[in-house]
């Protein structure tokens, strides 16, 4: 491999990058407007959930149960309500998302019975907040006497059971449950993976269609020689672009970062050999620029936000679809990301998931060289 | 005609297929050392397909190709160092600097250091080029991208040249200008191939092959060409209302081998100068076309491919 | 015959600046109805733009252009139903067929419907497209699809057809039979303006203006473009050392240019010098021996060369 040529080609491409106003657009803007949309907007938690009550009792027992719901930072307690009728046009109305009832024998049962139980309606139009709502609901009153239950009007007729012993539950490594704090962490694996691959997916298909590519393949220059020249100047704007993104994560977002930035430094470049080494391999393959972006979003973009844990839990997803998210790479990114700001982990410790990206890499890096032929067929 | 070492490129057989046509026909051909070979022919014909083969950006389906003793087929990389390809879409960076450009492709082909000042002042200077060295080379015009596009085919000083229809769109003063600098190439020993579809540019080369519909009708001197035409060509130099009865009474006469009509006169092909004359001027008086005039004129390429054409729709 | 010998096309004294550039300095013509006048000069001579003042799309700073009468200085929307326009890679459409092409121009133009029967099956004839007319035109030979491109320019009758480079690429049989088109549609007293590089395509048009910086540097038929005084005259030279005669011609101050066509030079010389004896005396004194001087009629592409300007010619940077 010829050094020179590596270089001249790397220089090129980074000349061309520099000019074009929409790859200027993709690498140092993009990535900035998704920290701050996303960042910002998706939340995981709920709070201030709209709640009705409905105290058919109105002891002071009942008024004590109130007080909590109406301290709790995840309800909102809406004007309350005196007859079923209410509480359902309330529900039907949108004024409240969860009702709950405190039957007329409340204080009475408690002391008489050691137990009791409140009803919760819930709008379930949404049932991941509803079941949330639901949870919620069983804490504040888990809060205010272990003794007393939800008998839930759901779909699930179960009952919740009740608590006689108080579990003290500690969440580690994200005290807070602050969702935001893993999923930013996912959130710049996907804005690379969207980035990366996003740019080098064009790189080639534009020679083509320019028919600058023609001429290259005539000349000298090896396949091994163009795919690394072309990479080089998308590696050093996928660093910058994961700098940019990992600074804003810890200081505008308080993410808290508990790891060396050497071991984010070495995953984050094993993670763009992948990502561009798709995006390149796409290229290749596909000569038009409007396929092989399109191709280069689907095979980035939606894997990575639905199967690799950075959204929804990999875990609670079907065991089949467990075993495709083991092909998708990002999902090794995202767990080493977490476990780096939020566990403080070290290259020792994640030698398991460096393995599979660098065997990815591998991977990529042969299908892409062989993909890309010197000729005009 | 020279010996073996000097035949440069040896094409043999060479067939090409696309999906409902067949592009190249069993074309056979030979270049030798700084000829100046042109492939000559309409749009369709093959040129391009042609062109890329020999610079082994595609492979032929059938045939040999060997360029200086290499087998081009086989093994394209061993000789990309000797030759330089200029495509038919101008094949340089839009988005570079014309220095930026020049610079690329001496990197590409690892021009050493030293000759590469000296020699790309040279070829910017000899296309007039100089002043424009920071100009971004999509801001060129078409006769400059074209220039440029051969001073980067040139960098490296290559033995031979393979030029697609670069002179295509380009104004007459900048062809001349182009064909300039491909003549000093040649009288330095480069050789050069270059397709075009302009047939005055035919008899500039030193050889040519005129391409038909993927095959190689005739590969000549323009000079051997020229003489391949069985008769004589005249012009009945006349006004525009009387191109048509001209050609009407032409038409009409014996040993008339093809009949066209230009803008200021008839072009006739005939078997025999001095016999045939004679009796155009006399039909022409009993048309009443007597202010018509004949001469003798010398046959164009445009005359040969023409008649060249008819007289083998007529035998096919 | 062509129509009464009246001016159909007429510039007088016309200019069009842009900013301080002036691409049209002064041009005066006039083409009668039914001839084929063609356009020869280098880019940015100004003939895009004499052509487009004549399209009506652009109006001259001062001077006249009038089309069929029509002032375009004035009314340039008034000529529009009267041009028709050919361009140089056919705007047909690959994916209709012939004839959806020829009924589409026909209601852009809007032909009126009781004629565009007639016309369409004229213009099917003509072009000798009666077999393919249903075929989709990608289908078609380059040479069929000229001659429908051409149908379609000329459905709706207009007195002036611009046509830009039609030829340029095309087979010698699949052009002369064009051009023989062009002629008759002349003859039926149809003005035809042709913009065009190509030597080949320009010896076709009745009278060629040639155009340079933005002035008519030469205007006649291409016999007597050829024979501009102007140009000198035309040696045809052979000798073993080429390069070595070409060096020695060059020197002398009396050629004007040397260019090599294959084996042989064309040498342009100052008009006094004449003799082929006075090229051969000084080549002899060089100790060099040609086999062949003779002289030779210019060729159109000489005239272009010799006549248009050759000092440095301003490359203006693309917006």
């Amino acid at each position: 491999m010829n050094a020179n040529r590596v270089m001249a080609i790397a220089r090129k491409e980074f000349l061309q990058v520099w000019r074009d106003p929409r790859s200027l657009a993709i690498a140092l803007l993009m990535p900035l407007m998704q920290m701050f949309l996303l960042g910002y907007g998706v939340s995981l938690d709920i709070r201030n959930i709209p709640l009705c009550v409905f105290d058919q009792e109105g002891s002071q027992h009942s008024e004590a149960l109130l007080q909590h719901f109406r301290a709790s930072r995840y309800f909102e307690v809406a004007q309350p309500v005196h007859t079923y009728a209410a509480l359902r046009h309330a529900i039907d109305a949108g004024k409240c998302r969860l009702a709950i009832v405190v039957p007329y024998r409340f204080s009475q049962d408690l002391s008489v019975l050691g137990r009791s139980s409140v009803q919760a309606i819930a709008d379930a139009t949404d049932s991941n907040t509803a079941t949330l709502a639901v949870g919620y609901a069983q804490a504040v009153l888990n809060a205010f006497a272990s003794d007393v239950e939800i008998r839930w009007s759901g779909p699930q007729r179960d009952t919740l059971r009740p608590q006689p012993l108080a579990v003290e539950s500690r969440v580690w490594f994200n005290e807070e449950l602050e969702s935001r704090n893993f999923i930013i962490p996912g959130l710049v694996a996907m804005i690379m993976a969207l980035v990366g691959a996003l740019l080098t997916s064009l790189t080639l298909s534009r020679e083509w269609e320019r028919g600058t590519m023609e001429l290259l393949i005539s000349t000298p220059v090896t396949g091994t020689e163009l795919m690394v020249g072309k990479l080089l100047p998308y590696f050093s704007i996928g660093l910058v672009d994961a700098t940019v993104c990992v600074l804003l994560a810890v200081f505008w977002f308080d993410v808290p970062f508990r790891g060396q930035p050497v071991t984010l430094f070495v995953t984050t470049f094993l993670f763009l050999t992948v990502v561009l080494g798709i995006g390149y391999a796409i290229s290749a393959s596909i000569r038009s620029q409007v396929g092989a972006s399109q191709v280069a979003l689907m095979l980035t973009m939606l894997p990575t936000a639905m199967l690799s844990g950075f959204t929804f839990p990999i875990d609670q997803m079907p065991r089949l679809i467990q075993g495709i998210t083991y092909l998708v790479y990002g999902r090794y990114y995202v767990s080493i990301l977490k476990a780096i700001f939020l566990k403080g982990s070290g290259l020792g410790d994640l030698v398991l998931p460096i393995g599979c990206l660098l065997a990815y890499a591998l991977v990529i890096a042969a299908i892409a060289s062989r993909q890309f032929r010197k000729s005009v067929e | 005609m020279s010996g073996e070492a000097e035949m440069v490129i040896r094409a043999q057989s060479l067939v090409k297929r696309f999906p409902g046509v067949t592009a190249i026909k069993d074309a056979s051909f030979t270049v030798e050392r700084a000829e100046l070979f042109g492939f000559v022919g309409p749009d369709g014909a093959g040129k391009t397909t042609m062109m890329r083969m020999l610079a082994a950006v595609m492979k032929p389906d059938e045939g040999e190709i060997r360029i200086e003793g290499v087998d081009a087929v086989a093994r394209p990389e061993d000789m990309r160092r000797r030759l330089s390809y200029m495509p038919q879409r101008f094949g340089l960076y839009e988005d570079l600097t014309v220095d930026e450009n020049v610079r690329f492709y001496s990197d590409i082909f690892e021009v050493p250091r030293k000759l590469r000042e000296e020699r790309s002042a040279r070829l910017l200077a000899a296309s007039g080029m100089q002043d424009f060295r920071n100009r971004l080379a999509g801001q060129l015009s078409g006769g400059m991208k074209q220039k440029l596009g051969l001073t980067c085919a040139l960098i490296h000083a290559p033995n031979i040249v393979l030029l697609d229809e670069p002179t295509t769109g380009v104004d007459p003063v900048s062809r001349r200008d182009f064909w300039r600098i491909l003549h000093g190439l040649c009288a330095q020993g480069v050789t050069i191939v270059i397709s075009t579809a302009y047939l005055d540019e035919a008899e500039r080369c030193t050889r040519l092959a005129l391409l038909h519909r993927g095959e190689i009708r005739h590969c000549e001197t323009p000079d051997a060409l020229r003489r391949k035409l069985p008769g004589q060509m005249i012009v009945v130099a006349c006004d525009a209302p009387q191109l048509a009865p001209v050609v009407r009474t032409l038409s009409g006469l014996p040993g008339m081998l093809g009949v066209r009509a230009v803008g200021d006169g008839v072009r006739a092909l005939v078997d025999n100068q001095e016999l045939r004359i004679p009796q155009i001027d006399r039909a022409l008086i009993a048309a009443g076309l007597s202010r018509a005039k004949v001469e003798r004129v010398p046959t164009i390429v445009e005359d040969v491919f023409l008649a060249l054409l008819q007289r083998e729709a007529r035998e096919g | 015959m062509g129509a009464a010998n009246k001016p159909a096309v007429v510039a007088e004294n016309l200019v069009k600046r842009f900013g301080d550039f002036t691409a049209v300095d002064h041009v005066s013509f006039s083409i009668t109805a039914g001839e084929v006048m063609g356009f020869l000069g280098p880019n940015g001579a100004g003939k895009s733009t004499i052509m487009r003042i004549f399209c009506g799309l652009l109006r001259p700073d001062a001077g006249r252009a009038l089309v069929a009468g029509i002032d375009l200085g004035r009314d340039p929307e008034a000529v529009r139903s009267r041009i028709g326009y050919m361009s140089q890679k056919f705007s047909l459409y690959a994916d209709l067929t012939a004839a959806e092409n020829l009924r589409f121009f026909a209601d852009i133009y809007r032909v009126p419907s009781s004629e565009v029967a007639e016309r369409m099956r004229r213009a099917i004839e003509t072009a000798g497209l009666e077999e393919h007319a249903q075929a989709l035109v990608s289908t078609l030979a380059t040479g069929w699809k000229q001659r429908l491109a051409l149908g379609c320019a000329i459905l709706h009758r207009p007195e002036i057809l611009f046509l830009d480079e039609p030829t340029s690429g095309v087979d010698p049989l699949a052009r002369r039979r064009f051009w023989d088109l062009i002629h008759a549609t002349a003859d039926e007293g149809v003005t035809v303006l042709v913009s065009t590089h190509y030597m080949d395509e320009a010896e076709y048009c009745n009278r060629i203006a040639l155009i340079d910086r933005g002035r008519v540097v030469a205007l006649g038929t291409p016999r007597e473009l050829r024979r501009d005084p102007r140009i000198g005259e035309v040696l045809v030279v052979e000798c073993d050392d080429l390069a070595g005669a070409m060096t020695v011609l060059q020197g002398a101050p009396w050629v004007r240019e040397v260019a090599v066509f294959g084996r042989a030079l064309h040498v342009t010389v100052v008009d006094e010098m004449r003799t082929p004896g006075r090229l051969a005396a000084l080549l002899r004194e060089r100790g060099l021996q040609c086999s062949r001087i003779e002289v030779a009629e210019p060729t159109l592409e000489d005239s272009f060369v010799q006549l248009v300007g050759r000092g440095p010619v301003q490359e203006r940077p693309r917006p």
